[in-house]
């Protein structure tokens, strides 16, 4: 039997460049989600932030910070953080919390408050961090990773700057539909190419921005989901957060280098494919079973990286099940029905917790005019700096 | 006055001209490579025991992808606010006999149009910026097709 804990409630900040404190995004979606599931946020007997690293120290303490802004109650707290995959993480804490009998009901929140233009390190000479050695030493800044593997697709499976401004184009037509989305305008293939080149081959509409937005769960035991009154809740059946194996052969952010291969021979799978196949092996299922996915397009090139990482089509064949259509709504597995990054902008530890409130809704049969048609079992994908990554698979 | 010319990070390049190569680490006892350099423990999680040595790095090595920044990279990254931005590439380079891809800038002139993915590239030195005191030196990609 496959331990689960349900999804009482969902709530989202929209996302955008709001300019206020990223306290206040957390509150308001994490007041979202306790109305949503029907709670008072005196009910809760834990709380789990996802860290900011942009918030000074009370982005650092987040779990306490959000504790304190929505009336301090004597939760148990904790915060987490791993990069863009931080809410995967804070989610994972809430469920062990409950799976282990400790806690009935868990608040998970994360939120960001986003500078503009390009992230990059915090501030000092700090020569033993990768991430401040890779501006310094190269100006390696986020999108030209992104650029470099989309020039390795190109040369390796032949895809083309069309096939990503196609990702980019189905994208935005969903998150045109997306309340909590911060672009809601549908975007034309010829607008991409019009696009300025960032990242050569990619440009500034192949590349996510980066957003202001807050999201929150209200997980809890399924026992106390049923007791509230909960019949069939979205259960989270799986929660991956593996790491790299040893030696890790794609060059990865913030690294300068991969992991020599010289002594040991690579993994038979690469990092983001092992974090899906580690989160189906724990939920009991298949891509074959999926109704949808989120998936971290950071670039429209990656939205094609993870579509053969999850499994949904064979190595090389993601530009080919894009132009079949399989990926839009209507298609085999729709990805991204939220928008995904290209609609909002990433809010580092906002977005895998807003992965989960979109499968939330789809599985509900609450997504409005973004609907994906009798959604049973959903599944989100996520990485980030320094061998951080995610899976969540839910099922209603 | 003169400039003195010190590398970026201390210990991953050395030498000047042909002899210029990237500095690596080596464990002794299974022989996995490290760049940046490993000093203290090897990272083969089935090893345990090995010193780790300084070794050159193989000069040449064959793109394995590439990209460019056309816009100017925030701080730490050095550049003069008062000049126009000029993009420069960045290459990602597997060295076969390390097994081991490396990411640096190309040689400037190089641009995107000139680099194909499995192109051969040598390592050469470079500067990577100057200021009052001090010139910066790091190392570069630059084709072998190209003429120094």
């Amino acid at each position: 039997m496959t331990a689960e804990v349900a999804v009482l409630g969902a709530g989202m900040h929209p996302w955008g460049k709001w300019g206020r404190a990223f306290v206040e995004y957390g509150v308001a979606a994490a007041r979202a989600a306790l109305a949503d599931a029907g709670l008072d946020w005196r009910d809760v007997g834990a709380v789990v932030g996802a860290d900011t690293v942009r918030g000074g120290y009370p982005g650092y303490v987040a779990g306490a910070t959000f504790a304190k802004a929505l009336g301090w109650q004597g939760a148990r707290v904790t915060s987490v953080y791993a990069a863009c995959a931080s809410g995967a993480q804070a989610i994972d804490a809430a469920r062990a919390r409950i799976l282990a009998g400790l806690t009935d009901v868990a608040l998970v929140v994360g939120a960001d408050a986003a500078p503009k233009g390009f992230f990059r390190p915090a501030g000092g000479d700090r020569p033993d961090d990768p991430d401040w050695l890779r501006f310094r030493v190269l100006g390696a800044t986020n999108p030209t990773y992104f650029g470099l593997y989309a020039r390795r697709r190109m040369a390796v499976h032949g895809d083309t700057p069309e096939d990503f401004a196609q990702v980019k184009v189905k994208n935005a037509a969903m998150g045109a539909l997306n309340p909590y989305a911060r672009y809601r305008k549908r975007v034309t293939a010829e607008e991409v190419a019009a696009s300025a080149v960032v990242a050569d081959p990619l440009r500034l509409l192949d590349i996510c921005a980066t957003s202001d937005g807050g999201a929150a769960l209200v997980l809890s035991s399924v026992e106390f989901a049923r007791r509230h009154g909960a019949a069939k809740p979205v259960r989270i059946r799986a929660v991956s957060t593996v790491t790299p194996r040893y030696p890790s052969t794609v060059l990865d952010l913030p690294d300068i280098a991969t992991d020599s291969a010289v002594a040991v021979d690579p993994p038979d799978e690469p990092f983001r494919a092992s974090l899906a196949r580690a989160a189906y092996e724990e939920a009991g299922i298949g891509p074959e079973d999926l109704s949808l996915a989120e998936v971290y397009d950071l670039s429209t090139a990656l939205e094609l990286q993870w579509y053969e990482d999850l499994g949904l089509c064979g190595g090389g064949e993601g530009a080919k099940l894009l132009r079949e259509g399989a990926t839009a709504p209507g298609g085999r597995i729709p990805v991204n029905t939220s928008g995904g990054l290209a609609s909002f902008g990433e809010a580092v530890p906002a977005q895998a917790i807003a992965q989960v409130c979109e499968l939330t809704w789809q599985l509900r049969g609450q997504a409005g005019e973004r609907q994906i048609p009798h959604a049973r079992v959903g599944v989100t994908a996520n990485q980030g700096l320094f061998g951080h990554g995610s899976a969540v698979i839910a099922v209603r | 006055m003169s400039r003195t010319r010190t590398p970026v990070v201390a210990g991953w390049f050395t030498g000047d001209g042909e002899d210029f190569r990237l500095l690596g680490t080596r464990c002794s006892a299974c022989r996995s490579v490290f760049f940046p350099r490993e000093d203290t423990h090897c990272r083969n999680p089935g090893c345990r025991d090995g010193e780790l040595e300084e070794v050159p790095l193989s000069r040449r090595g064959r793109v394995w992808s590439y990209t460019d920044s056309r816009y100017r990279p925030p701080s730490p990254y050095v550049t003069d606010p008062e000049l126009p931005w000029e993009p420069y590439a960045l290459i990602a380079v597997e060295l076969e006999s390390e097994r081991i891809v490396v990411l640096g800038q190309a040689v400037p002139g190089v641009t995107v149009a000139d680099l194909a993915v499995g192109m051969e590239v040598e390592v050469v030195p470079g500067v990577l910026s100057e200021d009052a005191e001090t010139t910066w030196t790091t190392w570069q990609w630059r084709p072998t097709g190209v003429a120094g």
